[in-house]
């Protein structure tokens, strides 16, 4: 059965199926909401409308074939058995279609790999089995993990049903804030062996790879938030890193910064406080000791 | 030269070993032949018992049956298996086989090397299998063996490297003992313009086995080294580089996809032409398609890694080199139906299976040139979509090729018929439930479903359940082709020397089954005709 047939097939049995249920039968890839994003879904679309429109030609020959030159339909076998001048068109035409793929593929692929004037760098490191974001140029950075509620509920012979879970194995405990219609850089490394940074919305996926850095950037256009998760085997809960990138209008991003800030010198003040007591604290002790 | 290894062969007659003996030293390309086949069977049933509880974990969300450590190794040993020990072994099984006869020799040209290859093969697998036993359990990086992560690999890393060695030591000494044979011990009058398709297939595979396993043998020493030995030729820390071994891998492990799918494409071009009775059309042209797909198949190792951040350049030219493989597999495919047009076919067994090839085959390479283009690839790779494109070329592929070249010859190995109502049943199985298995995997990755995870996010439980459901009903399918094949070996209707209407070579020549050594005199040079009639 080629492509085509098989998806009128799958549709048809779908269509059984209350469309309540139909958000799970996903078909295609994610239109999704950078240029980058939706670039790439029209090559794609394309290139499958290609290679369905082949087999449909070779794979109706054939079935034509198998139904008329048949020994039982008393079909006496021809005895050619070469022709160039055949051989020629089915190398030079598919050729030209390679062409007709490769020309939109270049200029995407140039358009993904100009990193310049971004207006923003986020370095994303992987770890087993987390994430950690730091905003370059802000004192903004933590780690995100995945969520409790999938952790429970992902452990074998766990209570809870994933089913009954929120964005099960999607959500993570903080989430990447960041604004819309900005060009962010992507650096990806990470900090012990190889992981994959992917979210389908944006359109790609980059390795992080321990000790290098690599270059990637997205400009979401639209606010919302995008799912993700880890996309290179990186050990025994590779299936469980997920990523949430959350984006938003540039005014609520920076007041979302500003209150990151204070939380982290809030933090530090906190910590600094807690210094300054231990170390009275460590001289009393010694007083106390040394029989004062 | 040939009569006084006759004369040799007379004398030695009366003292063959039998029983055990005879298997472990049997010097004979038939039965080296057999007990690749029968071994690479075996490896097919463990390494889809692996298989089986990959997808039987993958049935609904949450985990029920396996911890994730222990799913990672089911994911890897159920690849290293399945390559190196099924696939790989079936393919230098049939050529064993079928070569000597095929080019009228009376046995393989280095005979002795050919048993060492062979029995090289169960020490391995037991050193890789006794991992699952050890504590760590047995390795879980993948097949591919990326470092860092398989570093971190316990007991079994020294195992898993020497395995490698000895099945790529079976490897290299096998293909060179096919090399070898078809350039020095055709018959007279068989020229290499008249080999069987699946003589110049194997010529091919024997080049690109040659010229990878060494690289191979490299990058796992490699990982020895830095895991044992002190160097860092993958860890950045020590000015190493972890992609590196990627692309020394992957030099590897493309030719290496090329060496799973080139003798089935030597089976099928035998196949078509016996069930069409009709020639194979454009003799010349699947020998060159084939000989310019083997060339390409090294310079396009870097679509396995176009997320790793390679230069524009790099990318781009991996890109232009793997979408212009679909050139030379096209003219193949497309002759393959040429020869059926027009042509007068019957529908026995090997004709189902290598039909259901082409056509799956090609479903195959379609999802291939998808994954070609390199900037959709930033999707496709590491998800489902890429399970899909190769499960389709290797199952529907080189294992539809197997099925159908194993009852395309066994009435010639054994003498007896097969059972066609069976086998026509294990065809049908197979082939519907092989599509429920791994159709709905291309809908998961082009979702969002990564590999190698053992739960997932509920939107795709619907296709995972569903290729679950194909995952049972083919495995299960294939308990029948074990059966069909034990009934054939005891006995059946007796076959005749040609079995085929339409067989042409020069193993239809003779007996059903063969005498034990074959063209002990060369046959008759009148009588090789070759492709052409």
């Amino acid at each position: 059965m080629n492509l085509l047939s098989k998806n009128i097939f799958i549709s048809l049995i779908l269509a059984l199926v209350p469309s309540a249920c139909f958000a799970d039968w996903e078909l295609n890839l994610p239109r999704g909401v950078t240029p980058f994003s939706q670039d790439i879904y029209d090559l794609h679309m394309y290139v499958l409308w290609i290679v369905c429109a082949i087999g449909v030609v070779v794979f109706g020959a054939m079935f034509y074939s198998i139904f008329v030159h048949r020994k039982s339909r008393g079909a006496k076998a021809a005895n050619w058995h070469h022709s160039t001048k055949v051989e020629v068109l089915w190398t030079v035409i598919p050729f030209a279609i390679l062409i007709a793929v490769a020309v939109p593929a270049t200029k995407s692929l140039i358009m993904m790999e100009d990193v310049s004037n971004a207006d923003m760098t986020i370095k994303v490191t992987g770890y087993q089995w987390k994430w950690h974001y730091d905003y370059i140029g802000e004192d903004v950075s933590f780690y995100s993990t995945i969520h409790k509620d999938s952790n429970m509920a992902r452990q074998r012979g766990a209570e809870l049903d994933p089913f009954d879970v929120d964005h099960y194995l999607r959500d993570v405990d903080n989430y990447l804030v960041v604004p819309t219609n900005k060009k962010i850089r992507f650096l990806t490394t990470a900090g012990d062996v190889i992981h994959a940074w992917w979210v389908p919305a944006l359109g790609w996926k980059r390795d992080a790879i321990p000790g290098f850095i690599n270059e990637s950037w997205a400009l979401i256009q639209e606010p919302g938030v995008y799912r993700g998760q880890c996309a290179e085997l990186c050990g025994k809960d590779h299936g469980f890193m997920p990523i949430v990138v959350e984006a938003v209008p540039e005014a609520d991003y920076l007041a979302w910064i500003a209150e990151k800030t204070e939380e982290k010198a809030l933090v530090i003040n906190d910590s600094k406080a807690l210094d300054q007591m231990n170390s009275i604290a460590l001289a009393e002790d010694t007083k106390i000791d040394s029989g004062e | 030269m040939s009569e006084v290894a006759t004369h040799h062969h007379d004398d030695h007659h009366g003292a063959h070993p039998t029983g055990i003996m005879r298997w472990l030293t049997t010097t004979n390309h038939k039965d080296i032949g057999t007990l690749y086949l029968l071994f690479s069977l075996m490896m097919f049933f463990i390494g889809g018992t692996m298989a089986m509880i990959i997808r039987l974990e993958l049935f609904q969300p949450g985990l029920q049956f396996v911890d994730p450590q222990f799913y990672n190794s089911m994911v890897t040993m159920h690849a290293l298996i399945m390559i190196f020990g099924a696939v790989m072994p079936a393919w230098t099984g049939f050529a064993n086989w079928m070569i000597p006869m095929m080019i009228g020799a009376p046995d393989m040209a280095l005979p002795r090397l050919n048993n060492w290859s062979f029995w090289i093969l169960p020490f391995a697998f037991a050193m890789l299998l006794s991992t699952l036993f050890m504590p760590g359990g047995a390795p879980a990086g993948g097949w591919t063996m990326y470092p860092p992560l398989v570093l971190q690999t316990g007991d079994a890393f020294p195992f898993l490297i020497f395995a490698v060695h000895f099945m790529g030591a079976s490897s290299i000494a096998g293909a060179i003992n096919v090399v070898a044979t078809v350039f020095n011990m055709r018959a007279p009058g068989m020229t290499l313009m008249k080999l069987p398709l699946f003589v110049w297939t194997w010529i091919i595979t024997g080049f690109l086995l040659i010229a990878s396993i060494p690289v191979l043998a490299g990058a796992v020493t490699m990982l020895l080294t830095d895991k044992f030995f002190g160097t860092a030729f993958f860890s950045a820390a020590g000015g190493g580089d972890p992609v590196m071994f990627q692309h020394i891998f992957w030099f590897f492990g493309h030719p290496e996809v090329y060496i799973l799918i080139l003798p089935a494409f030597g089976i099928v071009s035998a196949i078509i032409p016996t069930f069409a009775r009709k020639p194979l059309f454009g003799y010349s042209s699947m020998v060159y398609a084939t000989g310019a797909i083997a060339f390409l198949s090294f310079i396009v190792w870097a679509h396995h890694m176009f997320t790793v951040g390679m230069p524009l350049a790099g990318e781009l030219f991996f890109m232009y080199t793997t979408v212009l493989i679909a050139v030379p597999t096209g003219v193949k495919v497309f002759n393959w139906v040429a020869t059926m047009w027009q042509s007068s076919m019957t529908f026995e067994t090997p004709m189902l299976f290598a039909l259901g090839f082409v056509i799956l085959f090609t479903i195959g390479g379609f999802s291939g040139l998808m994954l070609g283009v390199t900037p959709v690839d930033f999707q496709y790779h590491d998800t489902y979509f890429v399970v899909a494109h190769f499960h389709y070329v290797l199952v529907t592929g080189a294992v539809f090729a197997l099925m159908a070249g194993a009852y395309f010859w066994m009435p010639k190995w054994t003498g007896h018929m097969y059972d066609e109502t069976l086998a026509k049943w294990h065809f049908w199985l197979s082939v519907i439930s092989v599509n429920v298995l791994f159709f709905p995997q291309h809908f998961l990755g082009l979702a969002g479903m990564p590999r190698r995870i053992p739960d997932y996010a509920v939107q795709f439980a619907d296709f995972n359940m569903v290729s679950s459901i194909g995952g049972l009903g083919y495995g299960i399918s294939q308990i029948l082709f074990v059966i069909i094949v034990v009934k054939c070996v005891r006995g059946g209707e007796k076959a005749t020397d040609e079995v085929w209407e339409g067989a042409q070579g020069l193993e239809w020549t003779l007996s059903s089954p063969p005498p034990y050594h074959s063209f002990t005199e060369a046959p008759d040079p009148e009588s090789i005709t070759g492709g052409h009639r």
